[in-house]
């Protein structure tokens, strides 16, 4: 049976792994192949690398840091921001990451969705979606990277993600912002909602505080995968623990 | 020598770094003549079977591949197109080494597609390609389109349904998971190919 997967967050912003608190007031965390290294070895099932700054800038990811994490790693990893077009994504595919996911050039040029999965496969293609709560529906947020950038769009969030399913996608992170970097649990309704709308792989992003969060998320909200960032970072949930209590719980697990 | 298929695909840099920790050197390369020569081949690919036959074609590596006698290990699309064809893109005829069609996975309640994650194996006689490797080993899988089981399937994966995980004709394997992204037991698969265990 497969597993669902637990997958540790790299926020990256000139080379170094950053967190924030709702996505503002970033900290440096550490090293990007030293901190790829220790997650690999404590049993992450994979990995995302999101260039936080890159798409609210304008720029593409860099391909060398990319190279780095290739030749360390053997589990694999997806790596996230400012890719705008597939020759970018080309870029990065090459340099021996394993997906791209793509958020706000998605918005810009929903286009780009289909343009990718043909040249590259579905597989390879993941969108991902911010989302914020707003008069009691889910609506997405464009260049949430840099918090003077950030924007609405005419999106709701469940259609904006069987859009992206219809055009292509091969996996969608949704990432909760009401929920991001406060660690009082996933948004289970919203996850469940959309859920219910795909047949592609979804993840799990924003709200992880506790190992039970991970339990509700896969039992409640039925998602592929669980994604967080600080809660590993700061060590507050070590994962061979996080996966030894899963197991326990009954969830399909890799140990 | 080992020689990895420069079929223009995308994971090949991942494949090629996979050997560079097992301290194997490998030669990335389009030419028939250095393929033919070399002790093993590994076939990568990832993308579409029209597109990855499309760029064998291209390049004049169908004939070439079909006619090795050296082991040789396709790995993900690589190893769908050791297959008679694919229904991906409405249907593309592919290698014909290892009879049967490749075909979409059916999507149900549970049951995503992409196959994507880890997931285990059932073998009946463990093949050598998995010596070392323990039975409830668990491999990276992501793909959409899916090999039959059938006679020359040496392991198999379930998704909603069974399909081929580990194939093997003669002289050619096949792993429809990406051994390079399945950590150790990935690791010891590809140590075991280049070692002659196949």
């Amino acid at each position: 049976m497969l597993a669902r997967r637990i997958i540790p967050c790299l926020d990256v912003r000139d080379g170094r792994v950053v967190k924030g608190t709702q996505f503002r007031d970033h900290e440096d965390v550490g090293d990007i192949i030293e901190l790829a290294s220790r997650y690999r070895d404590e049993g992450a099932d994979e990995l995302v690398f999101y260039d936080i700054t890159a798409s609210s800038d304008g720029r593409t990811v860099s391909t060398e840091w990319v190279t780095r994490v290739a030749r360390v790693l053997d589990i694999p990893f997806c790596v996230a921001g400012g890719i705008r077009s597939l020759d970018g994504a080309r870029a990065i595919l090459h340099g021996g990451a394993d997906k791209i996911s793509i958020n706000s050039p998605a918005l810009e040029n929903p286009a780009l969705i289909g343009e990718l999965a043909r040249e590259f496969g579905s597989q390879c293609v993941v969108v991902g979606i911010d989302s914020r709560t707003e008069d009691g529906d889910w609506f997405v947020k464009q260049y949430t990277g840099d918090p003077s950038k950030t924007r609405s769009t005419r999106w709701r969030t469940l259609d904006w993600a069987v859009e992206a399913q219809k055009l292509g996608a091969g996996e969608v992170v949704l990432n909760c912002m009401n929920q991001d970097g406060v660690r009082r649990g996933y948004d289970l309704v919203q996850l469940k909602a959309l859920r219910a709308l795909l047949h592609i792989p979804l993840v799990a992003s924003g709200g992880a505080g506790e190992i039970s969060h991970f339990n509700d998320v896969f039992r409640l909200a039925g998602v592929d995968g669980a994604l967080a960032a600080s809660v590993f970072h700061k060590g507050i949930i070590a994962i061979p623990k996080l996966k030894e209590q899963l197991i326990a719980d009954g969830i399909s697990i890799r140990p | 020598m080992l020689a990895i298929v420069d079929s223009g695909g995308a994971n090949i840099a991942s494949v090629r770094f996979a050997l560079e920790r097992l301290g194997v050197q490998s030669e990335l390369t389009a030419d028939p003549a250095v393929i033919r020569s070399a002790e093993r081949v590994i076939l990568p690919g990832v993308g579409s079977a029209s597109e990855g036959m499309k760029r064998l074609h291209a390049k004049g590596l169908v004939d070439c591949v079909r006619s090795l006698t050296q082991p040789v290990l396709g790995v993900c699309l690589g190893m769908q197109l050791l297959f008679e064809e694919s229904e991906e893109d409405g249907g593309v005829q592919t290698l014909g080494l290892i009879p049967g069609k490749v075909a979409l996975l059916p999507n149900s309640p549970g049951i995503t597609v992409p196959h994507m994650g880890w997931n285990t194996l059932l073998t009946g006689r463990k093949p050598a390609l998995l010596d070392g490797v323990e039975p409830e080993a668990r491999f990276y899988f992501v793909h959409s389109y899916a090999a039959p089981v059938n006679a020359f399937t040496v392991a198999s994966c379930t998704h909603g349904t069974p399909f081929s995980a580990i194939v093997q004709r003669g002289n050619f394997s096949g792993a429809q998971f990406h051994p390079e992204r399945s950590g150790p037991a990935g690791a010891r698969l590809l140590q075991n190919f280049v070692e002659g265990r196949v």
